[in-house]
């Protein structure tokens, strides 16, 4: 708790800089429009404007420089502008309404989690095959690793037709792309702890006479729980960016990806943004659950070190 | 009958590669490359023997030989997208953000107030779907190579930050305490303990950061490109159900994507030569 202040004002200062940026950055859009409204600009012609740069147009029209925090259709929305479109999507807009974020977030949110829990699912599978087959670390680990170096995002749009075009549609294949997105990093990393148990714990329970049943359920899966929560930490987010992608190239109705789209092609930035942050919070949201049941999880069984 | 064959394929190279991995030089350098080829080829065997046998649409998944054809057939195609995505979006991105996250870095590190705030919020920024800040920098920057170095520069700029700020941490009082009775300043201490130092650490960082900067210069294509690049080629060749192409394309965001970090650990072994992990 003790580092709440530093955190505090560091996001203090890059919303700062944000608000100091608006200005700036709409300087241009909110001349224009002040001039249409028939506020006297200078430099006077929209073209000769263009040669200089926001921050000079705003030093010369101080004027204009409360309304570029209120611009419909900012370059830069301005912080408060976010929170408001956020505020209204989420809590002022009915869940069921196209409108509204809830209703959004939860087609990506659900399509995310049914893949996060395949990939999951899969990936300790494996990890469990791994050790346990020396024909299998072999031969599909170095496959494993290297995939991690692989944009394998790229694949999102092709899953989706690929799919599609056998007739599976809607949430299935964006799942997809959320497993395999969280698969990888939860074999690597349950991988890594089905082996942390040193070979004098395994000498212990040797002399115990206990089977390799026993083994693994008594020390090789509790000794790898920790290792399971940080795979699990990165996998959701990756799962998370894989819903949000695999709703862009097809052109998706619903979902924080097809918000994007949306505010993108409809000139409607707020749109955009606020699709953006509430992503965003998604994502820390999950993390933070993540973290919470690790903390319980690993104090319960004894190894609740921080 | 096809499913018969693709079968006996797995079961032969299962075989295979249950012989090379249990024989005594299993942990041999070339039989570790040698296993996972031979497993790789398995799947592709069984792929080309399910595709042709049982006449599957190219819409759907096109056949390896169809793919090895095609990338073939498009060098030309496939080399320009690379430039353009790779080099010009991804890499200069890659650099603008690992040298600003750097700088920010170092000049953080001299407040400790500042170095306590920094590493929670870049740490949970780094976890943050930032690839979805595409169309906003493709709106500002146009939709050439310039805005997807942006994006790459801002999804790279976390990971290597945090990274930095932790590893400038990473010295002993007693390190620091001979380098002061050296007479050492705060340049001599950063150049000569703190940032060797740091190295480990900020090699993690920047190979964390080399697959990033790929599928933010992908992904961010697929808000708006010029009519080149991977991510442009990639969405609207699945668009005309070209899969073969987007295989192609897939095909080197792999081997550019393994390339990036093999150079960025071979870097981290040449710097970072004196520590534990790296000692042979």
């Amino acid at each position: 708790m003790k580092s709440l202040v530093p955190i505090l004002t560091v996001l203090a200062a890059i919303i700062a800089l944000w608000a100091v940026a608006v200005i700036p950055m709409n300087a241009h859009i909110t001349a224009d429009l002040a001039q249409r409204q028939g506020m006297v600009i200078s430099p006077e012609a929209p073209r000769d404007r263009q040669a200089y740069s926001g921050t000079s147009i705003a030093f010369k029209n101080p004027g204009i420089i409360p309304m570029t925090f209120v611009q419909k259709r900012p370059l830069l929305p301005s912080p408060h502008q976010v929170v408001g479109e956020l505020w209204k999507t989420v809590f002022g807009t009915r869940i069921t309404s196209k409108k509204s974020l809830v209703y959004h977030g939860w087609v990506t949110l659900s399509a995310t989690l049914l893949g996060f829990v395949i990939g999951t699912a899969g990936g300790i599978l494996l990890a469990v095959g791994i050790v346990y087959s020396r024909t299998m670390d072999k031969s599909v680990m170095p496959w494993a690793i290297t995939s991690q170096t692989i944009p394998i995002l790229a694949l999102a749009p092709m899953i989706i037709v690929m799919l599609g075009s056998i007739g599976i549609q809607g949430l299935l294949p964006k799942s997809v792309i959320s497993a395999y997105l969280s698969f990888f990093p939860v074999v690597v990393g349950m991988v890594k702890g089905l082996r942390s148990p040193d070979s004098m714990q395994l000498d212990l329970l040797r002399t115990y006479s206990a089977s390799s049943n026993q083994g693994f359920w008594k020390l090789r899966l509790p000794a790898s729980v920790p290792y399971l929560f940080a795979s699990l930490k990165i996998g959701i987010s990756a799962s998370l960016v894989g819903a949000i992608v695999g709703e862009l190239p097809t052109g998706a109705r619903a979902g924080f990806g097809a918000r994007m789209l949306v505010g993108d092609q409809y000139g409607q930035p707020l749109v955009t943004w606020a699709a953006l942050f509430a992503a965003a919070m998604t994502a820390a949201a999950l993390v933070a659950i993540l973290s919470l049941i690790e903390r319980q999880t690993l104090q319960r069984m004894g190894m609740g070190a921080a | 009958m096809a499913y018969a064959l693709a079968i006996s394929v797995w079961i032969a190279g299962w075989w295979l590669n249950a012989r090379l991995s249990h024989s005594a030089a299993s942990d041999t350098r070339a039989y570790s490359l040698l296993i996972p080829a031979i497993f790789g080829m398995t799947i592709i065997i069984m792929w080309e023997i399910l595709v042709q046998m049982l006449d599957i649409s190219a819409v759907i998944l096109p056949a390896p030989s169809a793919i090895a054809a095609r990338f073939a057939d498009s060098l030309h195609l496939l080399w320009a997208d690379f430039v353009q995505t790779i080099l010009k979006g991804a890499m200069t991105g890659y650099l603008i953000g690992a040298l600003a996250a750097f700088a920010v870095a170092i000049l953080a590190d001299r407040s400790s107030f500042l170095t306590k705030g920094i590493l929670p919020v870049g740490a949970f920024m780094a976890a943050l779907p930032i690839v979805g800040t595409a169309p906003i920098f493709v709106k500002w920057l146009g939709s050439d190579w310039q805005s997807k170095a942006a994006v790459v520069g801002v999804m790279v700029f976390f990971p290597i930050l945090v990274n930095t700020v932790a590893g400038l941490k990473d010295n002993s009082a007693m390190q620091r305490d001979l380098m002061r009775t050296y007479g050492a300043g705060y340049w001599p201490m950063l150049f000569k303990l703190r940032l060797p130092a740091a190295m480990p650490f900020i090699f993690n960082g920047l190979k964390i950061s080399t697959t990033l900067a790929l599928i933010g210069a992908i992904v961010a294509e697929f808000f708006g490109s010029p009519t080149v690049g991977m991510g442009f080629r990639i969405s609207t060749s699945v668009g005309q159900l070209a899969l073969d192409l987007v295989w192609a394309e897939i095909i080197v965001a792999a081997i550019a994507g393994s390339t990036f970090y093999g150079a960025m650990a071979w870097l981290e072994k040449r710097v970072t030569f004196w520590h534990p992990s790296q000692r042979q």
